[in-house]
């Protein structure tokens, strides 16, 4: 059989997409960060519910819990953007909507992270 | 024969329905739901940052009987994203990737999803001082 890769190009490993597994991996990462994270966050949400504005604020507030919460809003966006990419380029068929989908999710993703974080920030700073 | 018309590969309808295609189906499903559930999220974050009286709205909305309800899904959808996530990690290391294998974790992960949902409820009810 030929082989039609070259060295190079299998040394490499990135496939027609120039991508290689780098989905694949951040998908996974992600979600391990989640899996240990999710443990934490429910603990919060089960604290946070019988608190009045102050004590939840505070609990937020709390340096570990501030750092915790924004590394739970980034991973999540990021982890369900990676998702909803795969999602989407399995079910939507038209060039036009999947593209336009693709950047609204990518961008929908991004100002959810972005507005989670100035959210906790400003929860930590006191402002 | 035009080209959209051409026949495709059998789709959902066909199969006999199996747990695994459940399990699979569902975290496709629990995914997009948590990610819709951000918003809720985001909403909390966002009230809890800016004050006092936004912060009592999305706790009363939370408390009101569509607010619970919500809760209740997002807590569903979160407890069986996050085991059967596990269960999608151990299958990437190579494990229980055997078809008898691969139907007993997709029920223990069904199952489980619900019993932690319970126990997470019954834990937010202790607290509230029932129901």
């Amino acid at each position: 059989m030929n082989e039609l890769r070259t060295p190079l190009k299998k040394a490499l490993g990135l496939g027609s997409a120039r991508q290689g597994a780098h989905h694949f991996i951040v998908q996974r990462l992600t979600a391990l960060a989640l899996a240990l994270l999710a443990l934490w966050f429910l603990w919060i949400a089960l604290n946070v519910l019988h608190l009045d504005y102050a004590g939840a604020r505070a609990l937020i507030a709390y340096p570990l819990n501030a750092l915790l919460m924004l590394t739970f809003i980034i991973m999540a966006f990021w982890h369900a953007q990676l998702g909803l990419q795969v999602i989407i380029e399995d079910y939507v068929k038209p060039a036009g909507s999947r593209l336009s989908l693709q950047i609204a999710v990518k961008f929908l993703c991004f100002l959810g992270a972005a507005m989670g974080a100035l959210a906790v920030i400003r929860i930590a700073l006191g402002h | 024969m035009s080209a959209n018309a051409r026949p495709t590969s059998p789709h959902l309808q066909i199969y006999r329905w199996q747990i695994q295609m459940v399990a699979s189906i569902l975290h496709r499903a629990t995914g997009v739901a948590l990610a819709a559930g951000t918003i809720l999220l985001l909403t909390a974050l966002l009230a809890l940052a800016s004050g006092q009286p936004a912060y009592t709205a999305v706790h009363a909305f939370c408390a009101s009987w569509i607010g619970t309800l919500l809760l209740l899904g997002w807590t569903w959808a979160l407890a069986f994203h996050f085991v059967n996530g596990i269960r999608h990690l151990l299958q990437d290391l190579g494990w229980g990737l055997l078809p008898a294998q691969f139907v007993r974790s997709s029920w223990i992960v069904s199952i489980s999803s619900l019993a932690l949902t319970v126990l997470v409820w019954a834990c937010v009810l202790a607290q509230r001082g029932g129901v």
